[in-house]
């Protein structure tokens, strides 16, 4: 790898943007050492992971399972890239390892499992598991009077799993004011995009009248981003704060962007750098 | 032609039995038993372990988890009838260092919520104590509530203990010993009035371990759950036959304790019987054939245990004798191996 990796922290006021261009930038180099990957979910969800990360949550990167802590549940699983890419930034994960993605005896497979990496709270992949864990950690740390929350983030595909309903309605029944769930919808599926696989629209309406505190945000707005997260934190009601993320795959790559089917994005070997040339060209924008 | 009351077709000996026939409880006719020995286990047990949780799908009342409920209203949770969000839920609160113990039916548990049990709970190795009512035959509701492979599901998940007591002495043992171990487990849930056999066998239930309740020269049955219960009735029985039969009881499914099963199944001269409240593939019979074929130990070998079939619906006494584990469908077995 060519590209040299700028390991040393940044301080705590380095903006948002920056820290999203960082993210992206980390994702794009472990997607050149598959060669192939997610990685247009996680160009897509790098301002909420940034904003979650870097305004919203409370953390030790020193001690990932210090109690304090928010949880915070990647329930798709095949978004790692993305949630490694922001635990380097955090780091929660040491940047070195970046070069390892997806290699055998690695910390970070391909697919999100919690025994293998620091700040991976749950096993994702399987799709439609997160939010049932959250309304479990919900609960949890109400048993404990813990101020933390649980944080989950899922993607506008789970919509189709029976368990997410599931859940949504029980975090509602237990007024679960200390889970915020993140969906990303970029209306992307493996089989195509999510609103023809399986309409799920009107969804904030759904939400709504299933009991949640719903809001609706351009997920790459990261202003809008960053005022959903603090009004779902205040929000004075008891109930389950949703955040509908509306993002674009591959944001920040024009060209990715711009590819279609891009569900598993297979990037030629000469594109990465451009990819990366790209980015940087976005980056003061 | 008789005009006596019997139906038309029927035994006039033995009056037509009802689906409702042992429904809540699995004891026979003036058989010794005591009520919901797991919701009362549970309850002493929660006293000192300040961290058990209850769980449950909308069957807290069938699984004898409303005794909990009423003891600890404030840790008793209804997750609606939702064995998917159930297990998710219960990896969620092991997470924060609670230790739940969730039920629901070994049909929702096993196959609804598979994935659920697998990725959630097992993968991620989480503290949680799974407590299943109607394990293998003990409903005459049909296929829809007949767990007759809940054993092989849970035997094939990695980390998972699996459990299958026998009567209401066992399970107040069970339930401390789930806590003591570190992980998930699976336990087969007898409900309601459970029947009392082995406290007159000076028996101790020990994770891991299978125990020899009654020595026999001529037949080794090797049991769990209620299938022991039908061992020692037949051993009593072939006695008056001058047939000795020995139970070994297993109630550890997984971890299998295969150094008492070689060490008794390699006696000579004992035909070697598995009995289980389960289907003949994937359950305890084949894990002792397994495990008999790699040490290479060889005795007669045969099976009792349900068909691979979508089971009937009908009274459990009827569909126990034909399905042959019923103690005098297992004891005719028997004689006839012989």
């Amino acid at each position: 790898m060519d590209t040299a990796i700028d390991s040393t922290p940044l301080g705590h006021n380095v903006p948002l943007a920056e820290r999203a261009y960082r993210i992206r930038r980390n994702a794009l180099l472990m997607g050149e050492v598959q060669g192939q990957g997610y990685i247009g979910q996680a160009l897509d969800i790098a301002d909420v992971l940034a904003v979650s990360y870097f305004h919203a949550m409370t953390y030790r990167p020193e001690d990932p399972h210090w109690e304090g802590r928010d949880r915070f549940l990647l329930s798709n699983g095949h978004y790692a890239i993305a949630l490694y890419a922001a635990l380097i930034e955090a780091g929660i994960v040491p940047a070195e390892e970046l070069e390892t993605y997806g290699s055998d005896d690695s910390r970070l497979p391909m697919s999100g499992m919690a025994a293998y990496t620091p700040g991976m709270e749950m096993s994702g992949g399987s799709l439609g598991l997160g939010l049932g864990i959250a309304v479990g950690i919900g609960l949890g740390l109400k048993r404990k009077n813990s101020a933390s929350r649980v944080y989950t983030l899922f993607s506008d595909g789970e919509l189709d799993e029976g368990s997410v309903w599931e859940a949504i309605m029980s975090a509602a029944h237990y007024k679960l004011d200390n889970l915020i769930a993140i969906v990303d919808v970029n209306n992307q599926q493996a089989d195509g995009p999510s609103t023809q696989v399986m309409a799920f629209e009107p969804l904030v309406d759904k939400l709504e009248a299933f009991g949640w505190f719903v809001q609706r945000v351009d997920g790459n707005d990261m202003d809008a981003v960053v005022a959903a997260f603090d009004a779902a934190k205040s929000h004075p009601e008891p109930k389950p704060r949703m955040i509908v993320c509306d993002t674009r795959m591959g944001k920040g790559v024009p060209f990715l962007e711009a590819r279609e089917k891009n569900h598993f994005i297979r990037v030629d070997a000469h594109e990465w750098q451009l990819a990366l040339d790209a980015l940087d060209a976005g980056r003061t924008a | 032609m008789s005009t006596a009351t019997a139906t038309p077709g029927s035994n006039a000996a033995k009056p037509r039995l009802k689906t409702s026939a042992m429904i809540a409880s699995i004891a026979a006719e003036g058989q010794r038993t005591k009520p919901a020995p797991f919701g009362h286990a549970l309850v002493e047990l929660a006293k000192q372990r300040t961290e058990i949780v209850g769980m449950t799908a909308d069957l807290a009342k069938y699984t004898d988890l409303h005794i909990f409920a009423q003891a600890y209203p404030d840790r008793f949770y209804q997750m609606g009838m939702a064995e998917q969000l159930l297990m998710g839920a219960a990896s969620g609160m092991a997470h924060e260092g609670m230790m739940p113990f969730v039920t629901t039916y070994a049909v929702f548990a096993s196959r609804r919520a598979y994935d659920f049990v697998h990725q959630t709970i097992a993968e991620e190795n989480r503290n949680v104590k799974i407590a299943c009512a109607l394990p293998g035959l003990t409903s005459g509701y049909g296929p829809s509530h007949q767990a007759a492979e809940d054993l092989a599901l849970f035997r094939a998940m990695p980390n998972m203990v699996v459990i299958d007591p026998c009567d209401a002495h066992e399970i107040e043992q069970v339930v401390p010993a789930m806590a003591a171990h570190q992980g998930p487990v699976y336990m087969r849930l007898l409900r309601g009035n459970v029947p009392l056999v082995l406290d007159e066998y000076d028996y101790t239930f020990e994770l891991g371990k299978a125990k020899l309740l009654r020595d026999g020269a001529d037949v080794l049955v090797i049991s769990s759950g209620i299938m022991t219960m039908r061992a020692l009735e037949v051993a009593q029985r072939l006695e008056a036959d001058k047939i000795g039969v020995g139970v070994l009881h297993v109630p550890t499914i997984k971890p299998l304790d295969t150094e008492t099963i070689l060490r008794e199944a390699a006696r000579t001269g004992r035909m070697v019987v598995v009995a289980e409240n389960h289907t003949v593939i994937g359950g305890l019979g084949e894990a002792v054939a397994g495990t008999l074929l790699r040490a290479g130990v060889a005795p007669v070998f045969r099976q009792i245990g349900l068909p691979d079939e979508f089971l009937k619906a009908g009274a459990l006494p009827t569909l126990h004798d034909l399905y042959g584990i019923s103690t005098d469908a297992m004891a005719a077995s028997i004689k006839g191996w012989l």
